[in-house]
């Protein structure tokens, strides 16, 4: 059944993906030199920028190629969406005509049924596929209602910046009222805010956080009353030549899969993920602080790089509950940090990585997580679909969509997938 | 206002399957309204009336006498302009009028003509229907792209030529006219002109009475002239991987098009519905689908009314519809059925039980005629066919109707069961569709 398309995504993404393999082959010689690549850190983000040989390149409309402003929603000279995500009026993928999601037939009619297995396209939120280029290459997004919900209460957006991209990923939160209209609020608000901030010159972190700031006001403005307030989860994750950047709150997660364990060739190969609790200590001193960026973590084998706020990972974190206990208990998705009018002040999580090998960057919902909670389980996915995220990120993530449905799809379903190319510059710095 | 009425095409279902769920049912109503008949219809229009000469219908001499009469008013109730031609039928065709194998125009001197040339008709010879059909074939020859309408009027079995003559001949004719037939008296056979009635797309009836004939062929004839469009198709497109189980006409009678699918694209066909005027039709049509995820929607069937072009030309698409299936584990959603599908389930099975009563009352089985009949009873009263029960009423007694209990007659009128037979397609609407039918809504 995936055959079909993956054959398919493969055969559009050509284009594309002479461009990403030829970043990527300048990946790993770069990745070869630095088995300690994380110590050059050191130096912090300033001095990397400083550094920076190139000046990065002023942001063009995809659609005009007039320049515009990172963070604006459209393009003021042709209109054309700059920030994907949105139902409806999304970017379409750059490729062109609409494939049937179900048999892969270039046949869907203006009714949105194919016209060769009948089926009907995912209106609008159900099922949303989204493919943008940006500086890095192309990255890309899909977002599937599941099987089990009426509707998708996910949402996701990613914005281009100068330097690389923003994505966010929102759950709403089922037991608030209205989550739909949270998770799309926060997740439109945080994508332009971060590109915006890095636009105007704001380190990676700082702009996350006031992303956060802005997106917890916008779900907050939409309760009626503190008893009735729409809510959700949140994690963004910014890329740049600084690094990857993340910031969370709640249960959705992002995920570092290195290009070494999602490729065919390394098949069987231990993807060594870190004890989560390793990272969790590095920045145990203050989760929020306010410069996590000088803390920058070094990125090497697959990893998870959120810890959830919820009492799942509570419990384990406490040494109460082994994970598989925690799991598997009925609280197991009671999350402890939200975005909404009853949340008070929300303070996002914010960790900064830097990459010493190419890799794929995952946002995600518990909707994909739930069936494939660790780095290894996800990049296996990838692997055994002979999957290539960076030379097709839709691909990759219609794979893990898919995935989940087969597992179950129990809930909402949301991925962006994020394919970076070693940082450069960490070896210059040293 | 264009001359061509407007069509809408309205689909009733229940589009939930549950897990697993493969067969979907839907009701498909075909509706035309107006740019008819007020004025003269645009449309070109040929008629050819079939009076049966053959020696039988002398016995008793009204029967020819009341056909006499009926083709007569035929004859009156053509529209000015009409093409037409009188044929009289027994071993083989002749022509009545005019005396040339060819139509010609109503006008009052053709009319009076043609009465004078019915009133001469005498009866000898046998019968044989298709090589009337084969006849009338050749007279609409010319005018394809207009209405094209027989009457065959019969009063016998068709005993001089094979069955697989007829069938040759039904299928050479198929399509190219549309024929209502008549039996007059009670020697023919209703399953015989039902057969050649459903190839021509017309409908089948007994006139038991030969005063009736009159009227009927008035009504045939104004029904005929109110047409508007001379060919339209239901072209109906099924997912590759689906099978189309059947499509039927179940309004105003019920009438299985199945067999008269013609491919006309990958995954679709036509089924030809006939010239149509200011009416609404019902059809019933049945997709098998592959079973899909819980949540997943197909488009199982979609539905277009078309007038099908000519070789090389495009189709004219009318209205479209779309029959749906989707999977759901929501019992509530997948175990309702659609009203309007159970009614005309019903009403098939109405006219199959009772065909089949009837044959097993007719070989002497008498245990499946009482079993089939009382079944009919039932259904016929639970969709309020009252046309249905009031002539199974003079077949059987009913002991309760709300069980189908019932007791065979000992005397029954040989033409109350050919009425039954013939009655047994006809179907009505459920009773809450009365307001719907009277809706008119733009395309």
């Amino acid at each position: 059944m995936n055959g079909n398309g993956n054959g398919d995504m493969n055969g559009e993404g050509n284009d594309t993906a002479v461009e990403a393999n030829e970043s990527a082959a300048n990946g790993p010689a770069a990745g070869d030199g630095a088995g300690g690549a994380g110590e050059a850190n050191a130096g912090g983000t300033g001095a990397r920028r400083e550094q920076g040989a190139v000046k990065p390149a002023e942001l063009a409309c995809p659609q005009c190629g007039v320049v515009v402003y990172p963070g604006e929603a459209f393009c003021e000279n042709c209109g054309r969406q700059l920030i994907a995500g949105r139902p409806g009026s999304g970017a379409p993928r750059p490729s062109g005509r609409t494939r049937c999601v179900g048999c892969g037939e270039a046949a869907v009619d203006g009714e949105g049924y194919c016209e060769h297995c009948g089926m009907k396209q995912p209106a609008d939120r159900d099922h949303l596929e989204v493919e943008l280029v940006t500086p890095g290459g192309p990255v890309a997004g899909v977002s599937d209602r599941g099987k089990r919900y009426a509707r998708n209460e996910d949402a996701f957006a990613i914005a281009p910046h100068t330097t690389g991209v923003a994505a966010v990923v929102c759950d709403g939160v089922g037991s608030s009222p209205r989550p739909e209209t949270a998770s799309r609020a926060a997740a439109d608000t945080a994508a332009a805010e971060i590109a915006t901030a890095l636009g105007a010159g704001a380190a990676p972190g700082d702009a996350v956080r006031a992303a956060v700031r802005k997106a917890a006001e916008a779900v907050a403005g939409l309760a009626d009353s503190p008893e009735a307030s729409p809510s959700c989860t949140f994690v963004a994750a910014v890329t740049g030549p600084d690094g990857v950047t993340v910031g969370w709150v709640g249960d959705s997660r992002a995920y570092w899969l290195s290009e070494s364990d999602t490729s065919p060739s390394a098949a069987l190969r231990d993807t060594g993920e870190l004890d989560s609790s390793q990272v969790t200590a590095d920045l145990k001193g203050d989760p929020n602080a306010t410069t996590p960026d000088a803390e920058t973590l070094p990125l090497g084998p697959s990893r998870r790089l959120t810890d959830d706020d919820s009492w799942a990972a509570f419990m384990v974190a406490s040494g109460a509950l082994t994970e598989a206990e925690a799991e598997a208990h009925p609280n197991a998705h009671v999350i402890t940090a939200w975005m909404g009018a009853d949340a008070g002040e929300v303070r996002p999580h914010v960790r900064g990585f830097v990459p010493d090998r190419p890799g794929t960057l995952l946002v995600c919902s518990d909707g994909l997580w739930n069936y494939f909670p660790g780095a290894g389980d996800l990049a296996a996915v990838l692997r055994n679909a002979q999957a290539d995220p960076a030379a097709d990120p839709t691909g990759a993530a219609r794979i893990l969509v898919r995935h989940a449905l087969d597992a179950g799809g129990r809930d909402n379903i949301t991925v962006a997938v994020l394919p970076m190319a070693a940082a450069p510059r960490t070896e210059q710095d040293r | 206002m264009s001359d061509q009425p407007q069509f809408t095409v309205k689909i009733d279902q229940n589009k939930y399957l549950p897990e697993g769920g493969r067969e979907v049912h839907a009701i498909v109503s075909v509706e035309s309204a107006g740019g008819v008949a007020a004025a003269a219809p645009a449309a070109q229009a040929a008629e050819v009336i079939i009076i049966d000469t053959s020696g039988s219908m002398t016995y008793p001499d009204t029967k020819l006498r009341a056909a006499i009469a009926a083709a007569q008013t035929a004859v009156d109730t053509l529209r000015d302009g009409v093409m037409f031609a009188v044929v009289s039928g027994s071993n083989s065709a002749k022509m009545v009028f005019p005396q040339q194998a060819a139509l010609v125009p109503a006008n009052e001197r053709n009319r009076a003509a043609a009465k004078a040339a019915l009133k001469r008709l005498t009866a000898q010879g046998g019968t044989a229907i298709g090589s009337w059909l084969r006849l009338a074939d050749q007279l609409f020859d010319p005018y394809q792209a207009g209405v094209r309408h027989a009457i065959l009027l019969t009063d016998g079995k068709n005993q001089h030529e094979s069955p697989e003559e007829l069938q040759a001949v039904l299928a050479r004719c198929a399509g190219r006219f549309v024929c209502d037939c008549r039996g007059v008296g009670t020697d023919w056979e209703v399953a015989e002109l039902r057969k050649v009635a459903n190839a021509l797309l017309g409908t089948v009836d007994i006139v038991a009475d030969p005063a009736d004939l009159v009227a009927d062929f008035r009504a045939m004839t104004q029904a005929a002239m109110g047409k508007a469009v001379a060919d339209v198709a239901l072209r109906v497109w099924t997912p590759q991987t689906a099978r189309l189980k059947f499509v039927k006409q179940v309004m105003p009678n019920v009438q299985d098009l199945s067999a008269m699918r013609a491919e006309t694209a990958p995954q679709a066909g036509d089924y030809p519905l006939g010239a149509w005027g200011a009416e609404s039709r019902d059809y019933q049509i049945c997709v098998e689908v592959p079973p899909g995820e819980v949540g997943k929607e197909l488009r199982a069937a979609w539905v277009k009314l078309v007038v099908p072009g000519g070789p090389g030309q495009e189709a004219q698409v009318l209205a479209t519809g779309n029959v749906l299936a989707q999977w759901t584990d929501d019992e509530a959603l997948s175990t309702k059925i659609n009203a309007r599908v159970a009614h005309y389930t019903g009403q098939s099975e109405l006219a199959d039980v009772i065909q089949e009563g009837l044959a097993a009352r007719r070989d002497g089985d008498l245990d499946t005629a009482t079993a089939r009949l009382g079944r009919a009873v039932k259904l016929a009263d639970e969709a309020g066919n009252e046309a249905v029960t009031a002539a199974l009423r003079k077949v059987v007694d009913v002991l309760d109707p709300a069980t189908g209990t019932v007791r065979l007659k000992a005397n029954v009128e040989k033409a109350d069961e050919m009425s039954l037979d013939t009655t047994s397609t006809k179907t009505v609407r459920t009773r809450k569709d009365e307001t719907v039918r009277t809706r008119r809504s733009e395309v």
